[in-house]
C-alpha cells in the first residue's frame, strides 16, 4: 500500500522548471530514496511534502489526504517530520529540551497553553525523551547546550527530535552530507536500526554507498522529472541513469 | 550547562525574594531608598518589567509600545474608582481584564510581522493610544487634565455599604486600609510577588519552553508541529496583563491617570528596565526597574550643595571642578549616568545585570579562568535579538 502519492506535480521558479510532471509512489514501510545530479529538483520536490512550497499544478497525497495548501504544523501533526540539510536545531536549548518540545507537540497538538505545569513534572515526556536520546548515544550530553554539539551530533539530534514523534513518514535531506566515513556509517546503522520501527522513509542523498545500504526502492530525478525507478540493482545498471547522473561514468 | 529546574528550587526562589521585597524598608534605609513612595515604584515597575520580559525575555519578541497598557490599566483603574467605589481590589482586577482585551487586539495585528516590524507595529499602536487619549477620547480619558475621582462620581458599591471617606482626598482602600504610605507599598509588594511566583511559573512549565523555542527558532517549531503564532500571542496578552496591573497599581497608590503614561518614553524604559537587569533571567528585570527608578529619584535629587558636601574634602578650587564634572551627572542630568551605565552594561555584559552576577560567581566556584568557557556557552542567552523571521 502506498503512504504517498504525488501525481503530475509541476513547480516553476520564473523561466526554470524545476519539477516536471513528477509522479512518485511511496510504499508503507518502505526506504525510498531519491537520488539525482544537483539541481535535479529533489529538495524542491521535498518542500512540497512538507507545505515549505505549493506545486503550480498536481497533487501531493499523504495516507488519502490531499497536503497541498496545508501549513508546515499540521502537516507534522499528520505524520510527517523532516530532517532538514543544515540542521534545524534549537540552538539556545538544552539537548532533553529539544526532544522534549517535539514530545509535546506529539502529545498536546499544535498550541496548549500548559502554563501551570513544570516541565520536571512531566514524567512520562521526559522519560521517553532520555529514552530516544540513548538510542541517538547523546544520553551523556543531554543537559549540554544543543548548539555546542558537532555537526554530526547536532544531525543525530535533529534526528532524534523526529523520532520522539513516532512519525508515519521520516523525510531525510541529505543525513550524511558533511560527515566523515565514521560518522556516516554509524548513522546508516542508526537509520537501519530505527527501521525496525516501520517508519517510512524518503532519503536525498548523493552518496552511493548510503543509497544502497538502506533504500528498498530509487527514483532518479534528473531536470525535474523521474528518468527512473527501480530496485538498487536495476537502478545501478541503468544507462541513463548514468548518463544523467554521473555523466556515463560506471558506477 | 543550563539551569536546572525543580520544584524545590522554585520555592526557596520565590521565599528568598518574598523576604527581599518585604523588609526592603529595613535595607534599602542605608542607601536612602526606604521612603513608600519610591519603593511602591520599584514594585510597580518590577512588575511592569517581569511581564515585559515574558514576551521579550522568552520570546524575543520586542515590543517597543507597551507604555499603552500602563495607561489602559491606569485608566481602567481609575474608572473602576469612579464607578463602582474606591476598594482597590476590583479596580485591578479590571485593569488586568482590559489591557488583556488590549493586548489581544493589538498583539493580534503586530504578530503578523517579526523583528523590527513588529517592535515598529506596537510603537504606532501605543503612539495612537497617547494621542487619542489627548484628542478625541478626552470623554474618557479628560485630556490634558488627566482622570480623577471626584466626589459626585456614583462609586456605587462605596455608597451600597455606606463607607465613608472623611473629607480629605479620596484614597484607594483594601480591607479597611487607606492604600497611601506602607499600606500602599505593602500592597504593591504583595501583588510584586504573585506576580513574580507567576513568572517562575510560566518560565519553568512546558508554555515557557515553547515561548523559549520561538526565540531560538522558529522554522523547526513550525515542522515540529507547533503553531508559534498562537504561543507568541498568549504571550503577549500576558505581558500585556502584567502591564495593566502595574498601571492599576499606579493608579492605586495615587488615583490619578494622566496620557504621558502612555507616551514612547515610558515605552522605551521598560526595554531599558529588562536589559539592564538582564532579559530571560527571572530576577534581572526586578533589578533593572530599581535601578532605573532609584537612579530617576535619587540622582535626580542631588543638587550643587550636596555636590559641594561630598566633595568638601578637596581643596577649594578641586572641589568646584569636581562639582560641576559631576554635577553633569546628576540633578537634570540624572539621564546621562543612566545612559552611560546602560551602554556599559549593553557593551561589557549584554546578558544584564544577572550575567555580572553570574560571572562573579562563577570566580568564585571554580577560581579564576573558567569564565571564558562559560561566557561561550551562554552566548545565545544575550538575547537583545528579537526571532528571525522565515
Amino acid at each position: 500500500m502506498s503512504i504517498l502519492q504525488v501525481t503530475d506535480v509541476n513547480k516553476r521558479f520564473g523561466g526554470l522548471q524545476a519539477l516536471d510532471n513528477v509522479n512518485l509512489e511511496v510504499e508503507e514501510g518502505a526506504v525510498h530514496a531519491i537520488i539525482g545530479p544537483n539541481g535535479a529538483g529533489k529538495s524542491t520536490l521535498l518542500n512540497c511534502f512538507v507545505g515549505r512550497l505549493v506545486p503550480d499544478t498536481g497533487a501531493v497525497t499523504f495516507n488519502g489526504r490531499s497536503l497541498l495548501g496545508i501549513k508546515p504544523h499540521e502537516i507534522n501533526q499528520a505524520g510527517v517530520s523532516r530532517v532538514f540539510q543544515t540542521p534545524e536545531i534549537f540552538e539556545e536549548l538544552s539537548l532533553i529540551e529539544n526532544i522534549m518540545i517535539p514530545a509535546f507537540a506529539h502529545r498536546d497538538g499544535a498550541f496548549r497553553l500548559n502554563a501551570w505545569n513544570i516541565v520536571t513534572g512531566e514524567k512520562e515526556i521526559r522519560e521517553k525523551s532520555e529514552h530516544i536520546l540513548e538510542d541517538v548515544d547523546l544520553i551523556e550530553k543531554k543537559d549540554m547546550l544543543a548548539g555546542s554539539l558537532s555537526r554530526g551530533d547536532k544531525r543525530r539530534l535533529e534526528l532524534a527530535m523526529c523520532l520522539v514523534q513516532d512519525p508515519k513518514l521520516l523525510l531525510l535531506d541529505e543525513p550524511t552530507a558533511g560527515m566523515s566515513r565514521a560518522d556516516t556509517n554509524n548513522t546508516i546503522d542508526l537509520l537501519k536500526r530505527i527501521g525496525e520501527r516501520k517508519i517510512t522513509k524518503i532519503v536525498i542523498e548523493h552518496d552511493m554507498h548510503v543509497v544502497f545500504s538502506l533504500a528498498h526502492k530509487i527514483s532518479v530525478l534528473a531536470q525535474g522529472t523521474v528518468i527512473a525507478e527501480g530496485l538498487p540493482a536495476e537502478i545501478k545498471g541503468n544507462p541513463k541513469v548514468q548518463e544523467a547522473y554521473l555523466g556515463g561514468a560506471h558506477l | 550547562m543550563i539551569e536546572r529546574i525543580s520544584p524545590g528550587r522554585d520555592y526557596a526562589l520565590i521565599a528568598v525574594f518574598s523576604a527581599a521585597v518585604l523588609t526592603m524598608p529595613v535595607w534599602l534605609a542605608p542607601i536612602g531608598a526606604a521612603y513608600p513612595d519610591l519603593m511602591q515604584k520599584f514594585a510597580i515597575f518590577g512588575i511592569f518589567a517581569v511581564g515585559f520580559n515574558i514576551l521579550f525575555g522568552l520570546t524575543g519578541y520586542l515590543s517597543f509600545g507597551h507604555a499603552a497598557f500602563l495607561g489602559v490599566g491606569s485608566y481602567t483603574a481609575v474608572w473602576t474608582f469612579k464607578l463602582l467605589g474606591m476598594n482597590a481590589i476590583p479596580a485591578i482586577l479590571m485593569s488586568i481584564v482590559f489591557s488583556g482585551v488590549f493586548a489581544l487586539a493589538i498583539g493580534y495585528i503586530s504578530l503578523r510581522r517579526t523583528g523590527i516590524y513588529f517592535s515598529i507595529l506596537t510603537l504606532a499602536f501605543a503612539q495612537m493610544a497617547y494621542n487619542l487619549a489627548y484628542s478625541v477620547l478626552t470623554p474618557i480619558t479628560n485630556g490634558e487634565t488627566g482622570l480623577r475621582v471626584l466626589r459626585s462620581d456614583p462609586r456605587l458599591l462605596d455608597h451600597l455599604f455606606g463607607v465613608n471617606q472623611g473629607d480629605g482626598v479620596l484614597l484607594a482602600r483594601v480591607f479597611g486600609f487607606e492604600l497611601h504610605g506602607y499600606a500602599g507599598f505593602y500592597f504593591c509588594a504583595v501583588m510584586l510577588i504573585i506576580a513574580f511566583y507567576v513568572a517562575i511559573r510560566i518560565t519553568h512549565s512546558p508554555f515557557g519552553m515553547m515561548l523559549k523555542a520561538v526565540k531560538s527558532n522558529q522554522n523547526r517549531m513550525n515542522y515540529t508541529g507547533l503553531s508559534s503564532r498562537p504561543y507568541t500571542l498568549a504571550a503577549f496578552i500576558i505581558s500585556g496583563m502584567y502591564a495593566g496591573l502595574a498601571g492599576g497599581l499606579l493608579a492605586v497608590t495615587d488615583p490619578l491617570a494622566g496620557a504621558e503614561r502612555m507616551q514612547w518614553t515610558a515605552s522605551g524604559e521598560v526595554v531599558l528596565m529588562t536589559i539592564l537587569g538582564g532579559a530571560g533571567t527571572l530576577i534581572g528585570p526586578v533589578l533593572g526597574a530599581a535601578i532605573i527608578k532609584y537612579f530617576e529619584n535619587i540622582f535626580s535629587a542631588f543638587n550643587d550643595a550636596t555636590l559641594h558636601n561630598f566633595f568638601s574634602f578637596l581643596p577649594e578650587g578641586l572641589q568646584d571642578v569636581a562639582a560641576s564634572i559631576s554635577g553633569l551627572f546628576v540633578g537634570e542630568g540624572w539621564q546621562l549616568t543612566l545612559g552611560v551605565l546602560f551602554m556599559l552594561i549593553v557593551i561589557f555584559l549584554p546578558g544584564g545585570i544577572m550575567e555580572g552576577i553570574r560571572r562573579i560567581g562563577t570566580l568564585f566556584r571554580r577560581g579564576p579562568g573558567s569564565g571564558a568557557e562559560q561566557r561561550g556557552a551562554r552566548k545565545g542567552d544575550a538575547g537583545a535579538v528579537p526571532a528571525p523571521a522565515e
